[in-house]
């Protein structure tokens, strides 16, 4: 079992959680997953890591409230026990010297791209990081972002906070504006990752993307998590979970991202309903 | 029972039948199919065994059970006895009970198998080991502590055997799953209705209580330690690699990767790990089709196909709409099923509907990316090819479309590479397999063993129990400094 140590609210849907996993901080790094199941009839999720401390034996995951476990999940306070907690998972970020490079985060994308953000910078790259949310309730880290990068633009799709735009369109201006972009992260939802690959498309630049496909072991054993690039399938356990985002079929993906959704919905109803009985 | 039968009164016994389930009755519940014996049963079928000066059952099992000897004390009464005799080789009875392909291993060297009807001693196995399950007779005992340490890789059948023997042996044990639980294929593979859960949970958790083994869920090795960290930071004197076969196989073929495509091992994780058939009431979904094409015809496609007709019946038994159907397609003709006989039976008896001489070439997919149909072609079998059967050959022309809409890939599983990581001097075949010597499992690595399906691809459940055994008694010579097998 694994015990939460700390918890943190950073918007009504999005949660914070620190977990003592002294195995998996120790080997942690930026870039790989976890597999998380709440309890003995829990499911198998993958998160990916926000943060490790590996002398205090933490990992940090981040998560939006958008099905029955990451609601379970959230619903935890401090002191409660994860059923599982498996990794660290998949290839950590290959951190090199790339020179002048690109990090963009959308939502609750924005926590796994902290930890390579940090890595990169610390790595010599000259970070510009695009960080955007929905509106600025859903925003978060921003000053953890800005720490780790050299130049920092904070964008909604409202106009709530920062420049109202979306992550797409400062980084098309940047691509524009500075011809020695040698690479892109992106990291968010399948759309906007999907929308950040077309913009550099054009310009040539490498653009990696973190996937979060469903899986269940997370190990390579169900292919559950396969993702169709242009040379082939892969798995994202395993292969992954950064790819080429121009190698990805994105609307395949995002058509096997909603293969459960009839069911998703029905746990989130009874999940909800649940915890309606236990209020009343 | 009169104890002293003739030969001849023993072999005029027939064959015990064990009772199962109806099938029209078990095609819509997940419980044991097949129900075992009752004590009259078992001794009826105990009498039929003629104690052989040489038994040959002995040298057809592949961890060698004292078969004469386990059978005499049951008929004779003596359930602590037959116990005692089963244990002494085979530490997890009630499960080879039920999954070892008995049928050509011990009971084809049955003499009164020359006959047809061979002892069952399958279910007198079974009937032994679930015995022992409910009374607990026959604790196994741990030798003096050796203060040597022993990591295993993997909870499946190689690594609990090997564990098992090795504890007994006195060492200390850690047996590192990458899973929550323990009991590899047994628990995500096999279905409840062919091994219930709880006999593989009450088996492997009384031999791990037993022998003070140390489980540790939830350890990736090759991620969260490498091999080398194992042995050289982490204090353990050996390491066992039993990771299985778990890697699983598509077709290459247009569409393969459309939403209702699955690998029968996600298929069957969702169902029996997790329990996805008691959705939502545990929190993983499963989905089943209203048409399911299996490809493949081993145990695991049986399985494959046997649970989506399950999860069929019970959604037409809420939803009050048509059960569906399950077709096992399949390229060679029935003669070359790998399946085991009684699997097949059963799942002919359930419904499902066999496709021999049958090859999918593409499967078609709706506008949201979900299966909508599957393009096949007719085969023929022509000249025996490497595997000793006959090769099927697409006979041109004979293209034809089946209306599915959901498609399980069970076509063989390889070893998953993961364990691998920055194992330098650890050698593989081309397959994938770990290069391991069979008598004593050595790998090429110093201080590695290996045994079971991550050696010789995907097999059964005894042969890797009898590759974790002969392991067992390697590292145990080594241990004991009485072989040194590695110069470095």
């Amino acid at each position: 079992m694994y015990k939460i140590l700390h918890k943190e609210t950073l918007s009504d849907v999005t949660k914070l959680v620190v977990v003592a996993a002294p195995e998996v901080a120790r080997k942690a790094q930026a870039g790989q997953f976890v597999i998380v199941r709440v309890d003995e009839h829990g499911e198998r999720i993958p998160l990916t890591i926000a943060n490790y401390d590996r002398e205090a034996g933490t990992i940090t995951i981040i998560f939006q409230e958008v099905g029955k476990t990451t609601m379970h999940l959230g619903s935890l306070e401090p002191g409660s026990e994860l059923a599982t907690f498996t990794g660290p998972l998949g290839h950590p970020t290959e951190i090199e010297n790339y020179g002048t490079i690109v990090c963009v985060g959308g939502g609750v994308g924005i926590a796994p791209l902290y930890p390579i953000t940090r890595a990169l910078k610390e790595a010599g790259n000259a970070v510009i990081s695009i960080i955007g949310a929905r509106n600025k309730e859903l925003l978060f880290w921003e000053d953890e972002m800005r720490a780790v990068s050299d130049e920092l633009i904070v964008c909604t799709d409202d106009g709530s906070y920062g420049r109202k735009a979306l992550v797409t369109e400062p980084l098309k201006e940047l691509l524009e504006r500075d011809g020695e972009i040698a690479r892109v992260w992106a990291i968010g939802p399948a759309i906007m990752m999907k929308f950040c690959a077309l913009t550099t498309q054009p310009f040539g630049v490498k653009t990696i993307v973190s996937l979060n496909t469903i899986m269940i072991d997370g190990t390579g054993m169900c292919g559950g998590c396969r993702v169709q690039l242009a040379g082939g399938a892969k798995f994202v356990c395993v292969d992954g979970p950064e790819f080429d985002a121009h190698q990805v079929d994105w609307d395949l993906l995002m058509a096997r991202l909603r293969f459960y959704l009839e069911e998703e919905k029905q746990a989130v109803e009874q999940w909800q309903h649940r915890c309606q009985l236990e209020v009343d | 029972m009169a104890t002293e039968l003739t030969n001849r009164e023993r072999m005029s016994i027939p064959r015990q039948t064990m009772p199962t389930q109806d099938a029209l009755v078990r095609r819509a519940n997940f419980d044991e199919v097949a129900l075992g014996f009752t004590l009259e049963l078992a001794q009826q079928e105990a009498a039929r065994c003629l104690q052989c000066v040489k038994p040959h059952c002995v040298e057809g099992c592949p961890v060698g059970v004292l078969i004469p000897e386990f059978i005499l004390a049951l008929r004779e009464g003596d359930m602590d006895g037959a116990v005692r005799a089963m244990k002494k080789k085979n530490n997890l009875p009630a499960i080879c009970g039920r999954v070892c392909p008995q049928e050509t291993q011990c009971e084809v060297k049955c003499v009164l198998a020359k006959k047809g009807k061979p002892v069952a001693i399958g279910r007198l196995e079974r009937f032994v080991g679930d015995y022992e399950l409910e009374h607990h007779v026959y604790p196994l005992e741990r030798a003096t502590p050796t203060g040597k340490r022993v990591a295993i890789v993997g909870c499946g059948p190689a690594g609990i055997t090997c564990a098992a023997d090795l504890g007994r042996l006195g060492h200390d044990v850690t047996i590192f799953e990458s899973l929550h639980k323990p009991g590899g294929v047994l628990v995500y593979g096999i279905p409840e209705f062919r091994l219930p859960k709880s006999v593989v949970n009450c088996e492997i958790d009384y031999t791990a209580e037993c022998l003070d083994i140390k489980m540790h869920p939830d350890a990736v090795i090759g991620r969260l330690y490498t091999i080398d960290e194992l042995l050289n930071e982490q204090g353990f004197d050996v390491v066992f690699l039993g990771t299985g076969a778990g890697l699983p196989s598509f077709l290459r073929i247009p569409g393969i990767n459309y939403n209702g495509v699955l690998s029968a091992n996600e298929f069957l994780t969702r169902v029996n790990l997790m329990k996805g058939y008691l959705f939502p009431e545990y929190d993983t979904p499963i989905k089943v089709g209203q048409r399911v094409a299996v490809i493949g015809a081993g145990n695991v496609a049986m399985d494959s196909a046997r649970c989506s007709l399950r999860l069929q019946a019970l959604r037409a038994q809420e939803t009050g709409g048509e059960v569906g159907e399950v077709h096992i397609v399949y390229r060679r003709s029935p003669v070359e099923v790998p399946a085991r006989a009684e699997e097949v039976h059963h799942a002919e008896e359930e419904g499902v509907i066999f496709d021999f001489l049958t090859n999918p070439v593409e499967i078609y997919g709706d506008e949201h990316r979900n299966v909508c149909g599957m393009r096949c072609i007719r085969m023929e079998l022509g000249e025996p090819d490497e595997s000793g059967r006959r090769r099927p050959i697409p006979i041109a022309g004979s293209e034809f479309d089946m209306d599915v809409d959901m498609v399980i890939m069970a076509l063989g599983t390889r070893p998953n590479p993961l364990v691998f990581n920055e194992a330098g001097g650890l050698e593989r075949t081309k397959w994938g397999t770990v290069v391991a010597d069979e008598e004593t499992g050595r790998a090429t690595k110093a201080r590695v063993w290996a045994g079971g399906d991550v050696v010789t691809g995907a097999a059964t459940v005894i042969s890797a129990m009898g590759a974790g055994k002969r392991a067992a008694a390697d590292i145990d010579r080594f241990l004991r400094g009485e072989v040194k097998p590695w110069t470095t």
